[in-house]
């Protein structure tokens, strides 16, 4: 029994450019333990500082989010494709167009703001 | 003149130049433009406001675009109304309606992003441009691609009402239906985002896109004589444009523009379709996925990519999310046109519904400013409303038919009494 397992672009600089992987992992949690043993720079980067894995990393297979089959009750069979997606991934980036060059060349004068983008406030929580 | 903008990480805090990338590399969270707000001090105040163009551009230096940045399409600057006899339907009395139903040039509030993103692409060297969309998006990265002159391909969910896809097709974007639903048509979009070098403006463009919501917010405090609402009721499908509008009045309070205030935020969604209203309710930021079932399908996002920054900021402003049941969004288009006039799209009356709840439930009141933001245009659903009204008999041109049709119906729209009592405004 294998299952076959497409990696984002995102783990790529991780998992020193490997795109996919077979696995004989029975079901999730067996599966994620095995790509961080093969890869294991990109550990770190799987699971936030509790060890869990971080909840915008998404699992499909055979093109459904496995939440909707079981999550990590889910027996994967023979043959699966099982998809791992940031929840809002890509990025093909179009380096070295002159346009690009030129505006990264416009922007170098920031500096760093003390607050947040995000909330506004210096003291806020939406990075915790 | 702009200010510097560049991407950062939204969980840890890592940053990035700008470039077309949606995810961080290091934590795979999304990434978010941040600003140089001391620059933005000295460009980004009242005067040089006022003083810009009608539309969502005259916010271009908290906008991610050079300075010089000259938009093809002006967008946004929609009308933000007081709605006294919706309020007064409602048990309301200081509400106003924030219009993006006859926002330009696609009539949602998805032009406003468009913009930013196509802005970006055009940057970027991106001939071609796409996206993922439940229907608002794709007419309006169309339009407007057509116009920037991009190749477009389109992904949509086989089942789109007809009106959004005749509206994506006119501009001679390729549009591809996708058999399974938006969600379905998210994962294909972030896959071939990877595989071609295209600029997807919820995919890769994502972090650049997002800020065009921002300015639906500047607009609703400029509008209000430049102070905030009490409360905003806004409508929640991936989550984002809450979060945006919050963003916007931090923005608007830390550069001095707006007195301090605590905004309360309440997100609306359909009851087939409440992954967001539902994490709300159970007082967590961890949002289950559901399998959308609802006609307010511009919301049918059942894994929504903000979700949980959405839920962060109705709980951090103190404020709520309700949904609502398909039933009562057929109702609220029609009392929203009925009372103001006003002509929403399925969206429109998820949030309609959900506004007049929250006033039944008390959560919002009736004294309180309150901004109820119309996000789309009705004549883009008008599937929603079939069968709610008979085409009349016609009558003969003749003076005694139109009398004997008159005194068989009774006239429409006279049940709200009037706003003036004793020469004062009921309102």
């Amino acid at each position: 029994m294998s299952v076959r397992v497409l990696l984002p672009n995102a783990f790529q600089k991780h998992t020193n450019g490997a795109k996919e992987i077979e696995s004989k992992a029975a079901n999730l949690p067996q599966l994620i333990e095995e790509i961080e043993v093969s890869f294991p720079a990109l550990k770190q980067h799987l699971r936030d500082s509790d060890g869990q894995v971080r909840r915008f990393i998404n699992f499909y297979v055979n093109d459904e989010d496995i939440r909707f089959l079981g999550n990590e009750k889910y027996s994967f069979k023979d043959g699966d494709e099982v998809l791992v997606i940031p929840s809002i991934a890509g990025g093909c980036s179009p380096h070295g167009h002159p346009r690009f060059a030129v505006l990264a060349a416009r922007h170098t004068r920031f500096a760093p703001c003390k607050c947040c983008s995000y909330c506004g406030r210096e003291d806020c929580l939406c990075d915790s | 003149m702009a200010v510097a903008y560049e991407l950062r990480c939204r969980d840890c805090g890592k940053r990035f130049a700008n470039e077309p990338l949606s995810s961080c590399g290091e934590c795979f969270s999304p990434l978010e433009v941040v600003y140089d707000m001391d620059a933005a001090k000295r460009t980004f105040t009242r005067e040089a406001i006022t003083a810009g163009p009608s539309s969502m551009w005259r916010y271009q230096s908290l906008l991610p675009v050079p300075q010089d940045y000259v938009a093809p399409t002006p967008a946004g600057w929609t009308p933000l109304l007081e709605a006294p006899r919706l309020a007064k339907r409602i048990g309301a009395k200081n509400l106003f309606l924030k219009n993006d139903a006859v926002c330009l040039p696609t009539l949602s509030f998805k032009d406003r992003v468009v913009s930013v993103a196509l802005a970006n692409a055009k940057i970027f060297g991106f001939d071609t441009v796409g996206c993922s969309s439940t229907g608002n998006l794709a007419n309006a990265v169309a339009a407007q691609a057509a116009r920037m002159g991009f190749k477009t391909y389109i992904l949509v969910p086989a089942d789109l009402e007809p009106a959004k896809i005749l509206n994506t097709q006119v501009y001679g974007a390729t549009l591809v239906r996708i058999e399974g639903n938006y969600d379905h048509v998210n994962r294909l979009s972030s896959q071939i985002a990877e595989r071609y070098n295209w600029g997807f403006v919820n995919v890769n463009l994502r972090p650049y896109y997002a800020e065009g919501s921002k300015t639906v917010g500047y607009e609703i405090a400029e509008q209000l004589g430049w102070k905030l609402p009490d409360n905003v009721v806004v409508p929640m499908a991936g989550g984002s444009l809450i979060t945006k509008i919050r963003k916007a009045f931090n923005e608007l309070i830390e550069l001095g523009l707006v007195a301090e205030k605590q905004v309360r935020f309440f997100g609306a969604q359909a009851t087939g379709c409440s992954p967001i209203a539902k994490a709300v309710k159970a007082g967590t930021d961890q949002i289950e996925p559901q399998r959308p079932n609802t006609i307010a399908r511009s919301l049918a996002i059942g894994n929504p990519a903000d979700g949980p920054y959405a839920v962060r900021a109705i709980q951090q402003s103190g404020g709520w999310a309700e949904d609502v049941s398909d039933v009562e969004i057929v109702s609220a288009i029609q009392e929203l046109a009925e009372t103001e006039g006003i002509f929403t799209e399925t969206a429109g009356g998820v949030t309609t519904a959900v506004t007049a709840r929250l006033y039944a439930h008390g959560r919002i009141s009736p004294d309180e400013l309150t901004v109820s933001c119309i996000t789309g245009n009705g004549l883009k659903t008008t599937d929603a409303l079939k069968g709610r009204y008979e085409l009349e008999r016609a009558i003969r041109p003749r003076m005694a038919d139109f009398e004997e049709f008159v005194a068989q119906h009774e006239v429409r729209g006279v049940a709200v009494e009037d706003l003036v009592v004793g020469g004062e405004h009921v309102r």
